[in-house]
């Protein structure tokens, strides 16, 4: 008997019970729709992190200004800046290879004829795009000259871009921030969401002396050289977590913190960051491991038992099957083939389920989410194997029937 | 006379039943030659569905030795036996044994599959099959939209499609009013007419005096051989009222 006739029998067997055959696939629909949202999840989280860690740019520390508690939360924001310019600037000279960019932000209103926006502000030195690795996709950054200064120019994201000025081209036009004229003289490169979930293309950046004498103003900044974040850019291939000790060592020697004080600025490893992030998501993903593993152990069963239930409704039809010259093997592949079939079925079924629950989770909770033709492969593999394994012993128990017994069963 | 169909010597068919031995057949030797018709009667439990099983490659002996068209069968193995009988032995059944829910051209179609005939062929060759049993109307109809009688001859329609030697049937009339009797001997009398070799199991002796030859069973032995000028079924069921 072919392939495609067992499979004709096979369907029909179980379109004759439909409702017994779909209450015997569900836990193949639930487990193979756990796997597809598991992949999809594991792979969507995995890829925001690579993503995350190529717009961070790799092997940077954020140094913050102000204590962490112990939980890792920096406490009052910008109240308190301890960091200055001038740390940024020994930590290059001090610790050789590195480049250190200071930040300086706020919020403001900036205004293009009569389109308005609002925006945060960055006040920075033109190493910040080097270290950021943030490229500019129009026009030209600023220089020592700009920054020497005080110069009246400004990059803007590509948010602003969009939101300002609509379609047309940013560079050369004026703005207004917080009604300081300024000339727009680049446009940056997008970068999409932070791993926090900001957005980092909205925000003008300036130089950090334009800053601090035009746009910010001294109000809330009780130092005249202080600044929020350094962003330190360690050299490809060093040891990140040599280089996190050298800069704290060298910060708290600046700051004259007796051994046993806390810090008065949080440090981080941005990839620590994201790899942390990945582990909450590969805590779901296990998670969506176990569900999926026991439903598809259960559905096996289920399998298992609903084609043992067939044998033996069926123990007849097996004994004239057998008479009329069905030899062992034809009736261990027919009833193989049911049971791979229902699990197939269920299989696809569950596939329809996952990819619709993945997108769901996209939608709804805003998770990154990749469906790959492997995870689809996958699961359709799963399922046969599920079926095999688990109808091998049924199929088998029909195989062996006795056909003058079976012939006779009532 | 010429090489027999069935050639069986000292047959013997033993179930253990915890300590008992129940002899279902003790010691049958007996020649079925082409183109006889037999019927094989006997009290309940005298071994005649054993003595059908072994003739039909369903069940092996305990012992003895069977030759089936010269083949020496009593000791093939599970396949070779299914091989057999899909090539030499048509089964009917007293409770027909139809596939539910399959047409009746389907389940003619079944020993087919399993000669690994082309799905073109098997469509012709069962279909030729209803036409010759008088169901060609009926052709796609299922077991249960049919009559006794009209599943019978779509059973026996099964047995013939795969051209065997030889049709076993165990109280083929079994589950048939008599009437309906009538007409499936009358069927299998004109198989025997063209040249099949039937072998029959029935109580009745109404059905048996249908028959070419009469073997009696008792205790699994065979008690009785006797010839018989059998009846004619079709002109008994066309004199017959209809109803009775
Ligand atoms: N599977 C079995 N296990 C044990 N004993 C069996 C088995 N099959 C048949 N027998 C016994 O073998 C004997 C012959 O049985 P068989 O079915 O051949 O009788 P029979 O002549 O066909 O009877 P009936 O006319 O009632 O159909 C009986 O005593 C029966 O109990
Ligand atoms: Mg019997």
């Amino acid at each position: 008997m072919n392939l495609l006739a067992l499979l004709r029998v096979a369907l029909r067997a179980l379109a004759v019970n439909k409702l017994r055959s779909l209450l015997t696939m569900l836990g193949i629909i639930i487990g193979v729709g756990a796997v597809i949202v598991m992949i999809a999840v594991g792979s969507g989280a995995q890829a925001r992190v690579e993503e995350q860690i190529r717009s961070l740019g790799s092997n940077l520390l954020l140094i913050l200004s102000g204590a962490t508690t112990s939980g890792g939360v920096r406490m009052g924001f910008g109240s308190n800046l301890t960091l200055t310019e001038d740390d940024a600037a020994a930590i290059p000279r001090e610790i050789p290879e590195v480049m250190a960019a200071p930040a300086l932000r706020g919020s403001a209103q900036i205004v293009w004829g009569n389109q308005n926006w609002s925006t945060i502000i960055f006040g920075v030195t033109p190493e910040y795009l080097e270290v950021r690795q943030w490229e500019i996709a129009a026009g030209r950054s600023f220089d020592a000259t700009d920054m020497a200064g005080a110069a009246k120019v400004c990059l803007v994201g590509q948010t602003v871009a969009r939101q300002l000025f609509g379609g047309v081209d940013p560079v050369g036009q004026s703005i207004r921030v917080r009604r300081v004229p300024f000339t727009v003289i680049g446009v940056l490169v997008g970068k999409g969401q932070s791993m926090m979930g900001s957005d980092q293309d909205d925000l003008v950046i300036m130089p950090i002396s334009t800053a601090r004498k035009r746009v910010l103003g001294a109000a809330n900044l009780a130092k005249q050289r202080s600044v929020g974040t350094i962003w330190v850019k360690v050299p490809e291939g060093n040891d990140m977590k040599a280089a996190e000790e050298q800069v704290r060592g060298l910060l708290r020697q600046r700051h004259r913190l007796q051994p046993g004080q806390d810090d008065d600025f949080s440090l981080r490893n941005l990839e620590e960051v994201a790899a942390a992030q990945e582990a909450s998501s590969r805590v779901l993903a296990l998670l969506l491991a176990a569900v999926a593993s026991v439903s598809l152990v259960v559905g096996g069963i289920g399998i298992m038992n609903i084609m043992l239930v067939s044998v033996t409704e069926r123990t007849r039809e097996i004994g004239l099957r057998r008479a009329v010259g069905a030899r062992t093997r034809d009736i261990l592949g027919q009833f193989l083939v049911e049971a791979v079939t229902l699990s197939l079925i269920g299989g696809l079924a569950g596939i329809l389920l996952g990819v619709g629950a993945a997108y769901a989770i996209a939608q709804f909770a805003g998770w990154r989410i990749v469906l790959s033709p492997d995870a689809v492969i996958l699961a359709v593999a799963f399922a046969f194997a599920i079926g095999v394994f688990f109808g091998f012993y049924p199929a088998r128990k029909a195989a062996y029937l006795n056909p003058v017994e079976a012939l006779r069963f009532e | 006379m010429a090489a027999a169909l069935i050639r069986t010597r000292d047959l013997a068919r033993t179930y253990q039943f915890g300590d008992t031995e129940v002899r279902a057949l003790d010691g049958v030797t007996i020649e079925v030659g082409t183109g006889e018709f037999v019927a094989v009667m006997g009290p309940s439990g005298s071994g005649k569905s054993t003595f059908m099983n072994v003739l039909g490659c369903l069940d092996r002996p305990s012992r003895g030795e069977y030759f089936l068209d010269g083949h020496a069968v009593a000791a093939l193995a599970d396949d070779a036996l299914a091989a057999f009988r899909n090539r030499y032995i048509g089964f009917v059944f007293q409770n027909f044994n139809l596939l539910p829910r399959t047409s009746a051209l389907e389940n003619v179609e079944l020993p087919l599959i399993y000669a690994g005939i082309a799905a073109r062929e098997r469509r012709l060759r069962a279909a030729e099959m209803i036409a010759k049993v008088g169901l060609a109307a009926r052709a796609h109809h299922q077991p249960a939209q049919l009559s006794g009688g009209q599943q019978q001859r779509v059973a026996i329609a099964r047995a013939l499609v795969t051209r065997p030697r030889l049709i076993l049937a165990d109280e083929p009339t079994g589950a048939l009013d008599s009437r309906t009797s009538l007409e499936i001997m009358a069927l299998l009398q004109e198989l025997n007419h063209a040249g099949m070799t039937v072998v029959i199991v029935t109580h009745e002796t109404d059905i048996a005096r249908f028959a070419r030859r009469v073997l009696r069973f008792r205790d699994g032995r065979i008690v009785a051989d006797e010839a018989n000028d059998p009846l004619d079924a079709a002109r008994m069921f066309a004199e017959e009222p209809a109803h009775a």
